[in-house]
């Protein structure tokens, strides 16, 4: 069983081999890649469609919604870049967003009344299965994991 | 909207993701037939796209407003295409995972589309 003896051949290129240092968008870096980008659309349309028709309805959770947007954008931007520089703005991102959404998860359960509307964020990421507050926690580890060198 | 083709293109996404998952799993990246799977879906979003266009021609409206529902339904129909060319450039395991990823996503994005169109009463 070669699949066995060899494993994740194709992970281990992605990763640690210094030659192809700091791609950290390839490999499972694709999929974080993705998954960021989706959040990113999905972020950045949502609070730009909200602050465009009704920012006055619900002020804070639309501003925190585009606070996360740029986020997101800025770590898929990052990943897709590769390279150490990229690698910091990435890992810097990734604790930007786990920071975002516990604060913003604790606050908008702790206090509902400033909160009209949700965020991507609201209640840890509840409305987007959770994955806001998962996401955050494998790229961190796939980042410690692929060094740039 | 048109809730059988909705839940057609749900159910042919959850599909895909399972296939495509079964294929990452396996430690393959993904191959023709994969590629075949995609299209398929996607022409399904497509259809949607034009069914949904039709529909607010026809004077029907969206209970969120016009310009969510076009914007769901314009990135349906560019979910799969995108997450294909990604595998096409990841030729590992990862390349099959994104496409499943991309797959649930479409999928997710039926729900929502469902709900933006009216629910029930589509």
């Amino acid at each position: 069983m070669p699949e066995v003896t060899r494993p994740r051949r194709s992970a281990g290129r992605a990763g640690g081999d210094p030659a192809d240092g700091g791609r950290i968008g390839s490999g499972p870096g694709r999929l974080l890649v993705t998954l960021y980008a989706v959040f990113a659309v999905g972020a950045t349309s949502r609070s730009a469609y909200q602050i465009a028709t009704r920012f006055e309805e619900a002020p804070l959770p639309y501003a925190l919604s585009a606070v996360a947007a740029v986020v997101y954008c800025a770590i898929t931007v990052a990943l897709v870049r590769g390279g150490e520089a990229a690698r910091r703005t990435a890992l810097a991102g990734c604790v930007a967003e786990l920071a975002g959404v516990l604060v913003v998860g604790t606050w908008s359960v702790f206090d509902p009344e400033a909160f009209p509307d949700t965020t991507v964020w609201s209640a840890y990421g509840m409305g987007y299965l959770f994955i806001p507050l998962v996401l955050p926690v494998v790229g961190l580890l796939w980042l410690r994991r692929s060094p740039a060198s | 909207m048109f809730t059988p083709l909705t839940v057609a293109v749900a159910v042919a996404a959850l599909a895909l993701a399972a296939w495509c998952g079964l294929a990452a799993y396996r430690n393959e990246p993904t191959k023709d037939w994969h590629f075949a799977g995609m299209a398929v879906v996607t022409l399904l979003a497509l259809a949607q796209l034009v069914v949904g266009v039709v529909r607010l021609a026809g004077g029907a409206e969206a209970d969120d407003g016009t310009v969510v529902f076009v914007s769901y339904l314009v990135g349906c129909a560019c979910a799969i295409p995108a997450v294909a060319f990604l595998s096409l450039s990841e030729r590992t395991r990862w390349g099959s995972a994104t496409v499943a990823a991309g797959a649930v996503v479409l999928a997710v994005l039926q729900v929502r589309l469902y709900d933006i169109w009216g629910g029930a009463g589509a």
